[in-house]
């Protein structure tokens, strides 16, 4: 089944809000081979102006997991997840994450493209605080091979 | 102002990070991606798969923080893309061993873009590799 081409536009609503803790930036420091203390250590964070320890650039992504389940789920999809290959990822930052923020996640496909049997589907989660702010947008586009690819 | 004099086409970080199994573990415990073909030679296999390969976003992880290092307080990381384009096969007994080299790509008032050049094997595998840093 192809990509419906209807999902281009589509507005979701937003997931739960995600709690950034200062452990779990902690290990996630940790699995990227993080070693800036500023990730690690609130002291040397605080010190560098930051409320508690900063988030890796690639942080979002814990966030954006539900996003993306939110659209494999979506009945009308047609997104075979055993057919999926990460394309491409980028995060725009307006400021970097903290433990201790709490980020509300919604995601929109902006994109869908056909290119030789495959669908290239565009979705981007943009993530604000619990202020309300823009912190962080993650704009990953997956790759769906088609049924002969 | 951050203390940061570089020229366009300066190398700021060279880095060889090695991986392993264990790596992908704990990368999936942390991010919370459990695709088994992150860790199970068969599923791997039965999807067609040379072997067990890293996460993208492993990669692309581990692929900036010698910038990060290198920047330290004086900026942070405001943009982020990869294009992945080349599978990263971890080998059960003896890792993946990633070379990044992250050099200066332009320089303008808003900050630096940084182009990282991630290879294994001798061969890239992100493409349009580039960090956007804001300076403090």
């Amino acid at each position: 089944m192809p990509v419906n081409p209807e999902l281009q536009g589509r507005a979701f609503p937003p997931v739960a809000p995600y709690l950034v803790g200062r452990e779990k930036v902690r290990e996630f420091a940790r699995a990227v081979f993080a070693t800036s203390p500023l990730s690690t250590d609130p002291d040397a964070a605080i010190a560098a102006g930051y409320p508690d320890v900063v988030a890796p650039p690639t942080f979002p992504v814990v966030v954006q997991e539900a996003t993306l389940a939110q659209l494999l789920a979506e009945p009308d999809a047609g997104i075979d997840f055993s057919r999926v290959v990460h394309g491409d990822q980028r995060f725009t930052y307006s400021r970097p994450v903290v433990a201790g923020d709490e980020l509300t996640a919604t995601l929109a496909v902006t994109s869908i493209k056909t290119l030789g049997g495959n669908s290239m589907v565009t979705a981007e989660s943009t993530m604000v605080d619990a202020a309300g702010e823009h912190v962080v947008t993650a704009i990953s586009t997956l790759v769906v091979r088609g049924d002969d690819a | 102002m951050s203390g940061i004099s570089v020229a366009v086409g300066d190398i700021v970080a060279e880095h060889t990070q090695h991986i392993t199994r264990d790596s992908l573990v704990r990368y999936a415990g942390a991010s919370g991606d459990f695709n088994p073909i992150h860790y199970r030679d068969d599923i791997a296999e039965s999807v067609g798969l040379p072997g067990v390969l890293a996460h993208g976003m492993l990669t692309m992880g581990l692929a900036v923080q010698p910038v990060v290092d290198w920047l330290g307080t004086r900026g942070w990381v405001s943009d982020y893309q990869v294009r992945f384009t080349r599978p990263v096969v971890v080998d059960p007994a003896e890792g993946a061993t990633l070379t990044i080299i992250a050099k200066v790509g332009a320089v303008d008032d808003a900050g630096l873009r940084i182009d990282l050049t991630v290879s294994f094997n001798d061969a890239t595998v992100l493409g349009k590799a580039q960090v956007r840093v804001t300076l403090s």
